[in-house]
Order: C-alpha cells, then sequence, then structure tokens
C-alpha cells in the first residue's frame, strides 16, 4: 500500500486518465476521505432513506387519491363529509405532540430521565389523542354510509388517511418500546441512536399530515 | 376456526400437483432428517441460518435464487409441452393449472430467481469491493433475507395448499378482483410478494447505506469498482420503485379483503391505474435486475481482459443514466390502450434513449476486449454470449418502443422471446458470470471449469432454439398465455421452442453436476493465493474464503483499482510491499436469531392472512412485535475477534500471497 | 432497404396468419415502420455482433500476434463516437416514432371516399360480440366486414380486460369496461382470417377466438339481410345470458338488436359479469339455447 515511484506507464492506477496524475494524491473525491462514517450517521443516513421510501409509499397513495378523487359513484363527495373544525384539531393534536417529541430529544440530551419520560408521554397522548379523534371521524363516516366501500373516492380517502393512522400507531408502539428502554436501561448509545430515528420518524409523519391536511381535507372542502 | 381452509384445499383429485407437491415434501423431509441425523443442525444454525455476515448472507441469497430456478424452470418445461401437446388438443394441462405455472413460472423467475440472486451478489462483493467489513445493518441484512425466503415459500405452499394465481405475473384487475378470481391463488400471490417486497426493500435501503458511506479510506466515487456503481443505481431504484409495488398490492389487498373500489369495475374503481402503478415499479425492476449484471460482466470482461475497464467514467455515467430514465418509460407497456398519439410518442421515444446508455455499455466493453489478453474461463464465456445476445435483445427492445410496432406486437410471443431475451441474456447469464466468478471466493475452491463450459454452450443453444421460434410466432400473431390453439403454422415452431427447452435442461443438469463434481472434488481446487483469476478489485486481497472481518486492517485506497496497483508493485518488487500492520482485536456484529424469527411470523401470519384465520394473525402479529421488543432489548450487539485470531489469518494470506510472487518470479 | 430486411422474413409470409403479410392498409403501414425499424438499428447491430466476435477471438491470450495494451482504458475521441452513434440512431428512429405514432393512432379516421361501417365490439367472459348498429343486426365469435370500406370500431368490455386484435388487419386495442376504445381499421382483400384475444382473462381465453369474414359489399348487403330474417334477438334478457362464462362458443347471429345496448354496456347502466360462481368457472353454456 506504500506508495513507490514507478515509471510512468507501469502505474496501473493512473490508467487512461491523463488528467488525474496532477492530483492524484491531493484527496479523493468523493466522502470516501476517512473510511467508513461513525455509527450515528450510518443509522441516521440509513433511516432517513427509508423515510424517502416510505414518501414514496404515500406519494403512491397520494396518486391514487387523485386519480379516485371525483370517483364518488354518486355518493358523497369531499365537501359533503369533511369537518374542518375536527380535522384542524387533529392537526393541532399533532403539531403539538412533534414538539413535545423535540422537548424529548432536549431531555435525552442532557440526560433527564425525568424530563424525558414526561416529554414522551406528552408525545404519547397527544398522539393518541390524534388517533382517537380520526377513529371517530371514520367513524362517522362509516355512520353516514361513507364507508370505504362506498366508491373509489372514499376507498382512496380511507386508504391514504388510514395508511398515516396506522403510522402513527405503529409509532406510539415504538415510543412506548422506547419509553420502557430508556428506563430499563438508561441513556445508552445505541438508544439514543434509536430514539433519533423515532422522532426523525415522528416528525416526517407531521410532515405527511400537513400535506394530507391540504391535498385532500384544504382541497377538498374548498371544489 | 380456520377460516377459509378445509381439507378440499389440497388438490388430492388432481394428480400433477399432488405428485409434484408429494417429491418436493419428501426432498425437503429428506433434507431435514439428513441433516438432523448428521447432526450438522447446530452447525447450520450458528453458521448460517443466524448468520449476520454479508457474505453468508449473499450465499444463501444465491442458493435460495439456485434452488427457485429449478422449480421455475420446471414449470417452464411444463408450459412448453402443454403447447407442444395442444395444437387441436387439449393437452395434459387444464386451463386453471396451465394458468397457474405460467403465472408461477413469471413470479418464482422475476421475484425468487433474478431478485436474489443479484441481491445475493451484490451483498457478497459490494462490502469487499468497498474495503469494509459488512454493510452498514448487519441484522437488518438478514431479516431481509429471511423475508424474501418467506415469501418463496408461501409462493410454493399454494402448490400443496389451496392454488396459485391464474392472472399471470401481475394480476392485472379486474381479472384479479374477487368477482373473477374468488379463489385463494391472487392472495397468495399477494401476500408472498408483500412479504418479499419488504425484504427487498429493506435490503436496498442497507446496500444504499453501505455504499454511501461504508467505504475504505480513500474511496472515493469516482474509485469505486463499477460492480458497486451499477449496486447503487440498482438500490437506489429499489428504495425509490418497491414502495409503489407495496402500495399498488396493498390496494388491491383491501379491494380483495374489505370491498374497497380501487380497480374494481364497480363504484368508479379504476383498473388502468392499476396498470399505471404497477408498471411504475415494473419497468425499473427491470433495470434493477439489470443494472448489477451490467456490473458483474464488467468486472468480469476488465479482469479476463487482463485490462482495466474501457470509459469507467463513461460507465458510471450510462449506469446513472439508465437509473434515471428508467423512472420514464412504464406507460410503453400499455401503447395499446389508446393513450393517443403525443402520449405514446413521447414514452416511445424516451424508452429508446435508454438504448443509447445501454449501447454505450456494450460499446465501452468491446473496447476493454480490445487491445486484451483475453482468458476464456467460463465466467468471460457467459460474458461474450451474453454482448450478443443482449444486442438481439435490445433490438426488439427498441422495436417495441415504436408504439406503431408494438400495435401488432404487443403482448404476443415476440414480446415473451424479447424479455426472454434481455432477461436470460443478460441477468441471468450475468448471474451465472458472477456465480462463476466470485464462487472461488466464498467458498475457497473453484468450480469445474470443463463442466461450467459446456453448461454455457448448452445455455447459449438452448437459448436461440427456445427463443428464437417464439420471435417467429410472434410475428405470426400468435399471444401468449395460449393453453391451446388451431392454428397450423404454429405448431412446428412450438415444438422447435420445446426442443430448445430440453436443451436447457441438459443446460442445467450440467451445471448440477457442476457443483457436485467441484464439491467433491474440492481439495484439488483450492484457492490459496485468494486470488485466482488474477483479478482487479479489492475482493481478491482478502483469503478465500474471507475471515469474518473482511480485512485485518481497512485497505488505504489512493488510486482506482487500489487492488491492482498494490499488486502490480509488489510483482515489480517480487516480494509484498506492505510491512505487517499491527494487528488489534476487530469487534464484529454478533450473529442474531432475529431474521429467521421474524420470517417464522412472517410465514405463519401470511398464510392465515390467506386463509382468513383472523386468530392467528393477531397471534402472529404479536409475535413479530415481541421479536421486534427482544431484539431492541439486547445488551451486546457485538463481539471481538481477538488480535491473535486476526493475526495468524492475515499472516497466512500474506505468507500465501509472498509464495505466489516468488512463484511467479521465478 | 426495407427488402434487404423482408426477404429472408418472406417465408413467414406466407403463413395465414402472419402480421408481415397484411390485408389492409393499417397493417401494411405497421409492416412498413416494423421493417424500417428493424433495417435501421441492423445497420449498428450487426457490425457491433461482428466487432464482438472479431474481438474476442483475435484478442485470445493464446494469440501472439495481437497486440496487448494493458494500460489503454480510455479515448476521449472513442468515447465521443460511443455516445454519439446510438443517439444519432435513436434520433432517427425518435423521428419516425414520432410521426407513425401520430399517424397510425388507432383513433384517428382513415382517409377514404366512403363513409365508414360502424362496428360494435364487446368482449365477454369468454368470446365476442359484435353489434352492427346500423343494420340493426349482431354477432357472436364471427365479424363480418365489406372489403375496400374503412371501419370504425368502437370496443368495450363487459367482463375483465381483452384485447381485440386481428392480426393480419394490424392495430390491437384494449376492451375495458366502462371504458370506450376505438380502432380504425381496413380490409382489402376477401378472405376468411383469424381474429383472437391478445390478452390473458381467465381460463376460457385460448378459445377467445373468432374469425374475420372479408366479403365484398355486395355479399355484406346480403349477408345482413339473411342475417335479419332469422336468429335469436339481443334483447336484455339474452344479454345477461351471455354474461355468465362460456367457452370455446360457435359463432352465431342475432337478427336483432335492443337499440342503445351497447351504450348501456358502457355506461355500466347494464352491470358487468359476475365472474365465475365458485373458485372454478361455471360450465361451458351456450347463450344461443337459453
Amino acid at each position: 500500500m506504500n506508495s513507490t515511484t514507478l515509471r510512468a506507464g507501469h502505474d496501473p492506477s493512473h490508467l487512461g486518465h491523463h488528467n488525474e496524475e496532477a492530483h492524484a494524491h491531493a484527496g479523493a473525491i468523493g466522502h470516501g476521505e476517512g473510511g467508513p462514517a461513525p455509527k450515528r450517521i450510518v443509522i441516521g443516513y440509513g433511516f432517513w432513506i427509508f423515510l424517502l421510501s416510505d414518501v414514496i409509499l404515500f406519494a403512491s397513495f397520494f396518486a391514487a387519491y387523485a386519480v379516485l378523487s371525483t370517483a364518488t359513484a354518486d355518493g358523497p363527495a369531499a365537501r359533503d363529509l369533511f369537518d374542518l373544525r375536527s380535522v384542524a384539531a387533529e392537526t393541532g393534536c399533532l403539531l403539538a405532540s412533534s414538539f413535545a417529541c423535540g422537548m424529548g430529544s432536549l431531555a435525552v440530551a442532557q440526560r433527564s430521565q425525568k424530563w424525558t419520560q414526561i416529554a414522551l408521554l406528552v408525545t404519547g397522548l397527544l398522539g393518541f389523542a390524534f388517533l382517537l379523534l380520526e377513529v371517530r371521524e371514520f367513524a362517522s363516516f362509516v355512520a353516514r354510509g361513507a364507508g370505504p366501500t362506498r366508491s373509489a373516492f372514499l376507498s382512496s380517502f380511507f386508504t391514504l388517511v388510514g395508511c398515516h393512522g396506522l403510522h402513527v400507531t405503529a409509532g406510539l408502539l415504538w415510543l412506548g418500546t422506547m419509553m420502557a428502554q430508556f428506563l430499563a436501561k438508561g441513556f445508552r448509545q445505541n438508544i439514543r441512536y434509536r430514539f433519533l430515528c423515532f422522532s426523525l420518524f415522528w416528525h416526517a409523519l407531521d410532515i405527511i399530515w400537513v400535506a394530507i391536511f391540504s391535498l385532500v381535507y384544504l382541497v377538498g372542502v374548498s371544489t | 376456526m380456520l377460516g377459509k381452509l378445509t381439507w378440499s384445499a389440497i388438490p388430492f383429485d388432481q394428480p400433477i400437483p399432488l405428485a409434484a407437491a408429494g417429491i418436493v415434501g419428501i426432498v425437503i423431509i429428506g433434507v431435514g432428517l439428513w441433516v438432523l441425523l448428521k447432526g450438522y443442525l447446530p452447525y447450520l444454525w450458528r453458521e448460517w441460518i443466524t448468520s449476520v455476515d454479508h457474505k453468508r448472507i449473499g450465499v444463501m441469497y444465491c442458493v435460495l435464487a439456485l434452488v427457485m430456478l429449478l422449480r421455475g424452470f420446471i414449470d417452464a418445461l411444463m408450459m412448453r409441452s402443454q403447447q407442444a401437446f395442444a395444437f387441436h388438443a387439449a393437452g395434459y394441462l387444464p386451463p386453471e393449472h396451465y394458468d397457474q405455472i405460467f403465472s408461477a413460472h413469471g413470479t418464482i423467475m422475476i421475484f425468487f430467481v433474478a431478485m436474489p440472486f443479484v441481491i445475493g451478489l451484490m451483498n457478497f462483493a459490494v462490502p469487499l469491493q468497498l474495503g469494509v467489513r459488512d454493510v452498514a445493518f448487519p441484522t437488518l441484512n438478514s431479516v431481509s433475507f429471511w423475508l424474501t425466503a418467506a415469501g418463496a415459500l408461501l409462493v410454493n405452499l399454494s402448490l400443496v395448499v389451496g392454488e396459485f394465481a391464474r392472472t399471470g405475473w401481475l394480476p392485472y384487475p379486474p381479472l384479479s378482483e374477487l368477482t373473477y378470481s374468488p379463489g385463494v391463488g391472487v392472495d397468495y400471490y399477494l401476500v408472498a410478494l408483500q412479504i418479499s417486497g419488504a425484504g427487498s426493500l429493506m435490503a436496498g435501503i442497507n446496500m444504499v447505506t453501505t455504499i454511501l458511506k461504508m467505504r475504505a479510506p480513500g474511496m472515493s466515487y469516482t474509485r469505486m469498482p463499477i460492480f458497486c456503481w451499477t449496486s447503487l443505481a440498482s438500490n437506489l431504484l429499489i428504495v425509490a420503485a418497491f414502495p409503489i409495488l407495496t402500495a399498488v398490492l396493498a390496494m388491491l389487498m383491501l379491494d380483495r379483503y374489505l370491498g374497497f373500489h380501487f380497480f374494481t369495475n364497480a363504484a368508479g374503481g379504476n383498473p388502468m391505474m392499476f396498470m399505471n402503478l404497477i408498471w411504475a415499479w415494473g419497468h425499473p425492476e427491470v433495470y434493477i435486475l439489470i443494472l448489477p449484471a451490467f456490473g458483474v460482466f464488467s468486472e468480469v470482461i476488465a479482469t479476463f481482459s487482463g485490462k482495466p475497464l474501457f470509459g469507467y467514467r463513461s460507465m458510471i455515467a450510462a449506469t446513472m443514466a439508465i437509473c434515471l430514465l428508467s423512472f420514464m418509460v412504464w406507460l410503453h407497456h400499455f401503447f395499446t390502450m389508446g393513450a393517443g398519439g403525443d402520449v405514446n410518442a413521447i414514452f416511445g421515444i424516451a424508452s429508446m434513449i435508454i438504448a443509447v446508455p445501454t449501447g454505450v455499455k456494450i460499446f465501452n466493453w468491446l473496447f476493454t476486449m480490445y487491445g486484451g489478453r483475453i482468458r476464456y474461463s467460463s465466467a468471460m464465456l457467459w460474458s461474450v454470449g451474453f454482448m450478443v445476445t443482449f444486442v438481439i435483445g435490445g433490438v426488439t427492445g427498441v422495436l417495441l418502443a415504436v408504439p406503431p410496432a408494438d400495435f401488432v406486437l404487443h403482448n404476443s410471443l415476440f414480446l415473451v422471446a424479447h424479455f426472454h431475451n434481455v432477461i436470460i441474456g443478460g441477468v441471468l447469464f450475468g448471474a451465472f458470470a458472477g456465480y462463476t466468478y466470485w464462487f472461488p471466493k466464498a467458498f475457497g475452491f473453484s468450480l469445474d471449469e470443463r463442466l461450467g463450459k459446456a453448461a454455457f454452450w448448452a445455455w447459449l443453444v438452448g437459448f436461440y432454439v427456445a427463443f428464437g421460434p417464439l420471435y417467429v410466432l410472434g410475428l405470426l400473431g400468435m399471444t401468449r398465455r395460449m393453453q391451446h390453439y388451431d392454428q397450423p403454422a404454429w405448431h412446428p415452431w412450438v415444438l422447435v421452442a420445446g426442443v430448445g427447452a430440453l436443451i436447457i435442461l441438459i443446460a442445467i443438469v450440467l451445471q448440477v453436476m457442476q457443483l457436485v463434481v467441484s464439491i467433491r472434488t474440492r481439495e484439488n481446487r483450492r484457492d490459496s493465493t485468494g486470488d485466482p483469476w488474477d483479478a482487479r478489485t479489492l475482493e481478491w486481497a482478502t483469503p478465500s474464503p474471507p475471515p469474518a472481518f473482511n480485512f485485518a486492517v481497512l485497505p488505504n485506497v489512493t488510486h482506482e483499482e487500489p487492488y491492482w496497483g498494490m499488486k502490480q508493485r509488489a510483482r515489480e518488487a517480487m516480494r509484498l510491499l506492505s510491512t505487517e500492520p499491527h494487528y488489534v482485536a476487530i469487534e464484529v456484529p454478533r450473529n442474531s436469531p432475529t431474521g429467521v424469527i421474524t420470517a417464522f411470523f412472517a410465514v405463519v401470519t401470511g398464510f392465515s392472512v390467506i386463509w382468513h384465520i383472523w386468530w392467528i394473525v393477531v397471534l402472529g402479529l404479536l409475535g413479530a412485535y415481541a421479536t421486534f421488543v427482544v431484539f431492541a432489548w439486547r445488551d451486546v450487539a457485538e463481539t471481538q475477534i481477538p488480535a491473535a485470531e486476526v493475526e495468524r489469518i492475515d499472516r497466512a494470506n500474506r505468507a500465501a500471497r509472498s509464495a505466489a510472487l516468488q512463484k511467479g518470479a521465478a | 432497404m426495407q427488402w434487404a430486411v423482408a426477404v429472408p422474413l418472406a417465408a413467414l409470409s406466407g403463413c395465414d396468419n402472419s402480421i408481415l403479410n397484411p390485408i389492409g392498409p393499417i397493417g401494411a403501414a405497421e409492416r412498413t415502420i416494423l421493417l424500417d425499424s428493424f433495417a435501421i438499428m441492423m445497420v449498428i447491430a450487426i457490425p457491433t455482433v461482428i466487432a464482438t466476435l472479431a474481438f474476442a477471438w483475435w484478442f485470445r491470450a493464446s494469440n501472439a500476434r495481437a497486440r496487448y495494451l494493458p494500460t489503454w482504458a480510455y479515448s476521449g475521441r472513442l468515447e465521443l463516437i460511443v455516445w454519439s452513434i446510438p443517439l444519432l440512431v435513436i434520433l432517427f428512429l425518435g423521428g419516425i416514432t414520432w410521426l407513425s405514432s401520430h399517424e397510425l393512432d388507432p383513433a384517428r379516421p382513415l382517409k377514404s371516399k366512403l363513409p365508414p361501417l360502424e362496428i360494435q365490439v364487446v368482449s365477454l367472459d369468454w368470446k365476442w360480440l359484435f353489434i352492427y348498429p346500423a343494420q340493426g343486426i349482431a354477432t357472436i365469435n364471427q365479424l363480418i366486414v365489406p372489403i375496400g370500406m374503412p371501419l370504425h370500431l368502437s370496443i368495450t368490455s363487459a367482463t375483465v380486460m381483452n384485447v381485440f386484435f386481428v392480426p393480419r388487419l394490424g392495430s390491437e386495442i384494449y376492451c375495458m369496461n366502462g371504458m370506450r376504445s376505438q380502432l380504425n381499421l381496413q380490409a382489402d382483400q376477401p378472405g376468411v382470417y383469424p381474429g383472437l384475444s391478445a390478452h390473458f382473462s381467465g381460463d376460457g381465453f385460448p378459445g377467445m377466438t373468432f374469425k374475420l369474414h372479408a366479403v365484398t359489399a355486395q355479399q355484406f348487403a346480403e349477408w345482413a339481410a339473411t342475417t335479419r330474417s332469422a336468429g335469436p334477438a339481443l334483447d336484455d334478457g339474452a344479454y345477461r345470458g351471455l354474461l355468465r362464462q362460456s367457452e370455446n362458443v360457435r359463432p352465431y347471429t342475432y337478427r336483432s338488436v335492443r337499440a342503445g345496448l351497447f351504450a348501456d354496456i358502457l355506461t355500466q347502466k347494464l352491470p358487468p359479469g359476475e365472474g365465475p360462481t365458485q373458485g372454478r368457472p361455471s360450465p361451458a353454456v351456450h347463450p344461443a339455447q337459453q
């Protein structure tokens, strides 16, 4: 691996690239200089890529909703159903929950068990409140004969919003597990990395909700 | 209690699937008993099933692919023989069985042969080529593999319990809706693919993170081996495309299970949306498969020509261009839907544009051979065979991309011949080249070359004899998926195609023999130097097989082709130039049964979903959650390999290489 | 150039179902596009294959006369050529694609002095219903058309997707429930030609074939008159019988068709077929016997 001076034309590493001779030793282009990235970076990076793939999943459901939003099959349309007050309350819960999760991150950084648990509990309760409101909304639609089997529009609506709701549910399970882990194992490194992923997940769900709120609910009532 | 599952689900009245299932069952039980009686189970459990080593997982992916290739090929033989008999006759397979066979053939070949094969090769080779010790998330890697295996198991279970889809490998609605396909066949398809699709997605995330964030010091983007580049492109496509598949299959499941109306004829459903979404995944999918194969060919052709790859940067550009363009062409799968001149023309031209970077690749391989000193090992034969065959596949592909030509060729056997031309001639030949090329690295001994070359020639000839007639049949207006037909002009060509399938059968028998013979004579074919092909990339700097930690010290990369550089300098000096490093203990991830347990719950849950056994579904999901918690709860994720052990292994490698250098000099 | 390619394929044209032996202007135009595109690509494909084999042979390790260039891996000039050759070919082919996609758009009416004959096509499980609205008649699994006259087909499906295809006429197109596809075709040579569904639609799919009879205008008029005089009538009840799954249905005709039937199928006023009653298809039912 030592670089020994060799006659030009015999150093196979430069093959074909005349211009590279000049800065062959000037350091690598790209991010490979220092070898593998530290664990925190790798975990965060991988989770970001997962989130991107999740966004594509939602994008597919958004696309289906966009195609089917007018396919009401003579059933109720968006403006007949959506109640923006309830949706605003849901939005409030979710955003506040995200804020509490941010507080949780600060508490974890401070290694404060008490405040971590409090912040995460608030995060979870607000998330749960969001879910309850959503389930109530869904139940009221079904009670009015506007369940997902009524029309293609409602199928796509329930699927898109329900998929987000399922993500929140999974997030709550994860959150509960995290709280137990912090309690049982303290602020160990791998658990902090996991919490980093959780908070990324929780904030990403917010972003997706904002898209649902504007593209489904706001557009829905205005057309 | 057991949902829709009754004794009538087992096809006692149909001798063929029953006999097939019986044979498969006996083989599985036999292998299981043999493993148990010989006392191999603890070894298998410790070294393979719970292994999180990327090399072991890569090998297991390839084994899965090879086993499934046999299953998929038996389907192919049955289709060819049915069509040979079914001229003016019913043949021996009734439609409800024949329809399952061609659906299973496509599903298995794409999802459980091609996918695991290329993912396996990437898993095995990429971390080694990058000069690192493992992938970014080793346990997740094991979960990915076992989920893929779980999907394969469910698809094969449908042979025995119930039925498989009778809709083709992509279940177009409304045919795949509950109204027209009330059986469990489509459910098997959907559940199996959701499970294996989740595995593929995780594998993709893992590999992208690995390539972008885990490279040896100094390994910049423009110093990565080309196989790593094509793997990166392929895995980016997995990350971007597989969620679409998950979404569209979820929609179809909701339609079938809960009466939703995404793709139904009723209540405003839109079957055309299925075709758009499934091909928005499906077209990138073919590049997910072919790009790693391109990477294998690039490595093999450069190695056996004794030259670096011609136009390395041009190859990178071409790879990334294909990666990007592959998302913009999905509509060419249904030009005949009447989208209008503008749309058809735009998608037709976009599809042709992909031929440009692909053509560039062919030319670059051509110039890599130019001025080379080509050694014809079987890996190189596969590569040259690929180049010729793939040009033909490319031409027919561009032909199909011209909408008015597609108007008479769509869904015909011409189309079938085209995609087999690129998938067999491209992906499969690439996988076989990679299999032969990396086999000595994985196991420490090389495959028998004589049988390997014989298998290559049989495959090549068999391919042309089997699929040449299909091109002709397409021009004669024969459409795909015909259980019987009465056009006299078609019959002779169908018979010739059947002969081709038999030649491929010989090729596969030769490959099985190759493996058996090579294992039996392995002591005579040991690779002591770790570099049997005089290759150019970093995986060949390790001993064969590489130790769990791959590299005693991560290599320091200062140029392209770092291993070739090291080797050449050492050859000139006639000794190893690097001084023996200071050995330290190396941390490697601990084995974990998480993957196989997750897969167990996936199979149980999936099977119960298919048969509507809801209480087991609940149990299965609880079990999966419990697995997650237990995994998250563990305290020690890593284990140490002591410095002395590292020293022992690395010293042996250095000694072998020194000896080889002396021998080369003498 | 086109002929150079066509010669080796001439053997195929002799067969009675070859798309290279079209009987009308659409099929002929599509054949021309097919052969031209093929010929254009052969211009680079053949040299590439030859070069591959030649390089592979000449630069074999055992050939001492071949020059070994172990470090030759880049040439800007070659790179330029390597990128521009396929690019130019695709530019050329792209032009052909753009023009021909518009010219041969299935929905585009044919240029003709004669007004087109309207035919409505409904794909069913697993047979074809052809309705002649102007003549007030309908057929199952046989399509009688006058030669030399443009045909305007409106196509839908009463069940799953199918593809309407008469190989020697050209242009296939999807049949989809609730949607109308349009196809403009013309047959110029009298004769009987096979037609089929080119999209798998279930267990009865391989039997979903029909015969296209291209006859003179006079024979067509006579046939229509004869058909009107006998056979069952296609009303809503008879149509419901057709919706039931049946395989390998022999051709027959309807003397009359309820007005607006096709529109009602298209708008789903008449509901789509209900598929199999159980896991397997129902036994073959000959709808005429209902």
